[in-house]
């Protein structure tokens, strides 16, 4: 390997000493299970938290064993993204808190005989070590050059920290590699946006229409407890989706389509509920605006004409059409949630929002509800000092719709360039795995090590400390408390995270480290408070609770004070759009250069040999970040690859055999992953499941496990409207042997 | 009294959620468990159908594992629950072999385990650790003769199969189709 500045490090050896078993995982109390099941007295004592498996957030109760150690966590019943019941992740979280490759001492990048390592390193050596670092930055670039990526909820604390050093560069993979076309097209159409939770009202819906989103294996634990309920009530679920995913099993149709081609779906939809009049006609003339055109622009898109690009039949398209009819406004054209997919998904989202309004589905019983949550001021502190810069401002104006930072453009501003007079110098990355987040591996590493300064702040060695120059190890958040969970529901709730037990090994919580870093920077006077129960107990009061109710209940509802639930038939209504209306034209697209309505564009198909790469979830797993979770690689320890039976025919494949990857880039898999025989996928495509192919070594459970899908995904189609990283159109071939030993970053 | 359990396979989403649950409520070392989940599929693309279901002892009304058990650790309880006294257990496995359902697993303490529909819980009143958190709510136990109980109900009103009865066993798992 070339040795550069920023030599990937291997958390691990001489450095850190001890060894972990491999496999070590729980000390359980065993011998008669029955028998030992219920710890007596600490049983009763259970403390509130809110689950960080993933964003869902959903609220529980965690309970000890005899040994005062943590014993399982089990959902809150007043809790609405749970209802008492956790997912399979949140069940498995307690994993999380006991996994021994957990990071556990501060460490800071050193040079020793030539060779780059790890020194284990106290709290303050290491905030002095990233508060020159820090400074040093803001002198000679201004602070702007220092960004944030984080995906946690510690993230909040470090990006108060980051926006009293100056920064406005916060950011999330939560935008542009997931959900950021959606929200963009929604507010676009509606001046709101879908949120999360999601504010589909799936419990009181007729029919559910889910387009690649795949309810049931993505575990988002509310709505796929609502698609039961709606299951139970007898609602029509539709489902389009080219492999048979759980939802098409329980669907009544599934509609096979052929990848990339949803957008001529979608048209044709509109053109049967606009040519057959089976639109709301009373709900599209009161609300909307540019229906004229919409029909004008829609009329050449007939079910005939999409029969050819979907391969859907046109009776299936009306079919279906009507379904959707029928239910109207009871319907739900699901929005999805990750959704960058080929570059132009701003405008499909546009497309299943305007789908929904004609529909009349949005403010509608059984469509999307008006969500509502309370307001809680901040702690109070100094204003932010003004940022003078932004990476908007080298971006030339491109993804001018863009509502958040966009993690790719941050990384595209840190590789240096000509062009740029501001390249960002620092990044803090916060419970993020970059590695395996961000697309196009390559540009990733490539603006890595163009940085002057790259702190890591997790719980587990994931890839991205590798190339840090000092990783903090934060607690779990079964060991710490949090910002309140304050979500938009159906009615406002609040959530509380506190410790449940203290934290293991010299790990520490977000909010310790970002006041730490922000007192030992000369910023101090933004954290005018001695410990986090400070501010919470402060916040609470402000709305009429206390930590100490918190404590006690963990969730507390609120009555809604502003709108309805459900739009009033006798009510006007003005949405937060240029014309107040819900814009099918829309002119807000149009001002920024960009159709006004949505077209079909032709995506690329995959050559001869190859099969456009599909990923997706698993229920017991959130990303890359559970890879290692005990408890959960005991139920999928790794990913397959579903082939569809002909595929294996032709390349003589056997069920469970273990091949490489190569992708139209040329680009090897680093990791073998074992073939999966289903006559769920089409044989156009391949699925696996997103998150596996670790090479980072000291992640003992996931090391080597199954591809990374991440690693084949170096051919990204930006959506011009917000940065969108639309990751769909990677094209892989099966190498049956072992490629050439390549160096693998370990 | 007859402890028995529903599956509505309409709904289980085949997550493992169950599985997870159990593990923690009854200390099952990682690697081992008491439940799992079928995914099953017929068909070719794009003619399919599929059922999940969440497995575990079927709890036989006729269990072969307790007649053939040389000790007497696997026995009937109350509710007709099917359970294996740990301590009186020496390991030799004749239950495992004898199970039409794969249902039991060699513990390393050098016992054999298996589910006990959460009996420690019942008897509180609770329900099951992978009832109570199933997000789908497929899962439904209780007492077959009070025609009250969810499992009744749901079996009074729904077309089930239970799992190869050929073998004689009478189980009380009843997936409902």
């Amino acid at each position: 390997m070339k040795t550069t500045r920023r030599n990937f490090i291997k958390i691990s050896g001489a450095a850190l000493g001890t060894a972990t078993l491999a496999g070590a995982t729980f000390d359980w109390v065993s011998g008669s299970a029955l028998n030992k099941v219920s710890p007596s007295a600490l049983q009763a004592i259970r403390t509130p938290t809110y689950c960080e498996v993933c964003f869902w957030k959903c609220a529980g109760w965690v309970t000890k064993n005899d040994d005062g150690d943590i014993w399982k966590v089990e959902g809150h019943n007043d809790d609405p993204h749970c209802n008492g019941r956790l997912c399979p992740r949140g069940t498995g979280g307690v994993g999380m808190y006991y996994d021994k490759d957990r990071l556990k001492h501060p460490l800071i990048r050193v040079e020793e005989n030539g060779k780059q390592i790890f020194r284990k390193a106290t709290w303050p050596e290491a905030f002095r070590v990233i508060g020159d670092k820090m400074r040093t930055i803001a002198e000679k670039h201004g602070p702007e050059c220092v960004a944030l990526f984080t995906h946690g909820s510690g993230g909040k604390f470090l990006g108060h920290l980051l926006k009293a050093y100056g920064s406005p560069h916060i950011t999330a993979p939560s935008f542009a590699q997931c959900r950021g076309p959606r929200e963009v097209a929604f507010y676009a159409t509606y001046g709101e946006g879908v949120l999360s939770p999601e504010r589909t009202d799936i419990r009181d819906t007729k029919c559910l229409v889910l387009i690649g989103s795949h309810l049931g294996e993505n575990m988002h634990n509310g709505q796929v407890q609502e698609m039961s309920q709606a299951i139970d009530k007898g609602a029509t679920i539709i489902t389009v989706d080219p492999r048979f995913s759980t939802a098409a099993s329980k669907s009544k149709h599934w509609l096979p389509i052929k990848p990339a081609t949803d957008m001529a779906l979608l048209l044709a939809w509109m053109n049967v509920l606009i040519s057959e009049g089976w639109y709301d006609k009373e709900y599209v003339e009161k609300n909307t605006y540019g229906f004229d055109q919409l029909k004008a622009h829609v009329q050449p898109f007939t079910p005939e004409w999409a029969y050819g690009i979907t391969t859907i039949e046109p009776k299936a398209i009306r079919d279906t059409a009507r379904e959707m009819a029928n239910a109207s406004p009871a319907v739900i054209v699901h929005p999805g949630r990750h959704v960058t997919w080929y570059g132009d998904d701003t405008q499909r989202l546009r497309a299943v929002a305007i789908l929904n309004a004609l529909l009349g589905s949005w403010g509608r019983r059984g469509g999307f509800y008006n969500p509502e949550r309370i307001s809680i001021p901040d702690f109070p502190h100094p204003p932010y000092p003004k940022s003078k810069k932004s990476y908007l401002d080298a971006l030339d104006g491109k993804y001018s719709l863009a509502t958040e930072v966009i993690s790719n453009g941050i990384c595209e501003m840190t590789t240096p360039s000509p062009e740029r007079d501001c390249n960002i110098k620092g990044w803090i990355v916060n419970g993020t795995n970059l590695i395996h987040t961000l697309p196009d591996q390559e540009a990733t590493l490539k603006a890595i090590e163009a940085l002057e300064m790259l702190v890591v702040i997790d719980t587990m060695p994931m890839e991205i400390t590798g190339y840090a120059d000092v990783v903090l190890p934060e607690c779990t958040y079964l060991e710490r408390y949090d910002a309140i969970r304050n979500s938009p529901h159906r009615e406002p709730v609040l959530s509380l995270r506190m410790p449940a037990v203290k934290p293991k090994y010299n790990s520490k919580p977000g909010w310790w480290i970002a006041k730490q870093l922000g007192t030992e920077m000369g910023l101090e006077k933004y954290f005018p408070y001695k410990n986090i129960e400070e501010v919470l107990d402060w916040q609470l009061k402000q709305v009429g609770s206390s930590l100490e109710e918190m404590k006690k209940t963990g969730v507390k509802k609120f009555k809604r004070e502003y709108d309805d639930l459900y739009f009033a038939d006798s009510q006007e209504y003005e949405f937060n759009t240029n014309t107040g209306k819900i814009e099918l034209y829309s002119t807000e697209m149009a001002a920024a250069g960009f159709d006004p309505l949505p077209q079909y564009t032709e995506h690329e198909q995959p050559p001869a040999g190859f099969y456009r790469l599909n990923y997706g979830r698993s229920p017991v797993h959130t990303f890359s970040r559970t890879a290692n979770n005990p408890n959960l690689t005991d139920i999928m320890p790794e990913n397959d690859l579903w082939v569809n039976p002909r595929v294996a025919k032709q390349w003589e494949l056997k069920n469970g055999q273990y091949v490489w990857l190569k992708n139209q880039d040329g680009i090897v898999s680093d990791f073998s992953i074992k073939v999966r025989f289903t006559e769920r996928i089409r044989w156009d495509s391949v699925y696996m499941v997103h998150g596996f192919g670790h090479g980072a070594k000291k992640l003992t459970r996931a090391f080597g496990k199954g591809a990374s899908d991440t690693q084949m995904i170096s051919n990204v189609k930006v959506d011009p409207v917000m940065g969108g990283t639309g990751m769909r159109s990677n094209f892989v071939t099966i190498l049956l042997e072992k490629p050439n030993e390549k160096e693998v970053t370990s | 009294m007859r402890y028995a359990m529903a599956i509505d396979t309409k709904k289980c989403v085949g997550c493992s959620d169950c599985v997870i649950a159990c593990q923690l409520e009854n200390n099952v070392p990682v690697g081992y468990c008491r439940e799992w989940v079928v995914e099953s599929t017929n068909g070719t693309y794009p003619n399919l159908e599929m059922e999940f279901r969440s497995e575990r002892c079927h709890h036989c009304a006729n269990p072969p594992c307790v007649r053939c058990c040389p000790t007497g650790a696997s026995h009937i309880e109350e509710g007709g629950v099917v359970l294996v006294t740990h301590e009186q257990c020496i390991g030799c496995g004749a239950c495992i072999a004898s199970c039409p359902y794969d249902a039991r697993y060699p513990h390393p303490e050098g016992y054999v385990d298996k589910c006990t529909f959460c009996i420690h819980k019942v008897r509180k009143g609770e329900q099951p650790a992978c009832v109570s958190v199933c997000p789908t709510q497929c899962l439904y136990f209780g007492d077959l003769d009070d025609p009250n109980s969810e499992v009744s109900k749901k079996i009074a009103i729904r077309k089930y199969k239970r799992l190869k009865t050929e073998a004689g066993t009478d189980p009380q798992l009843y997936f409902l189709i």
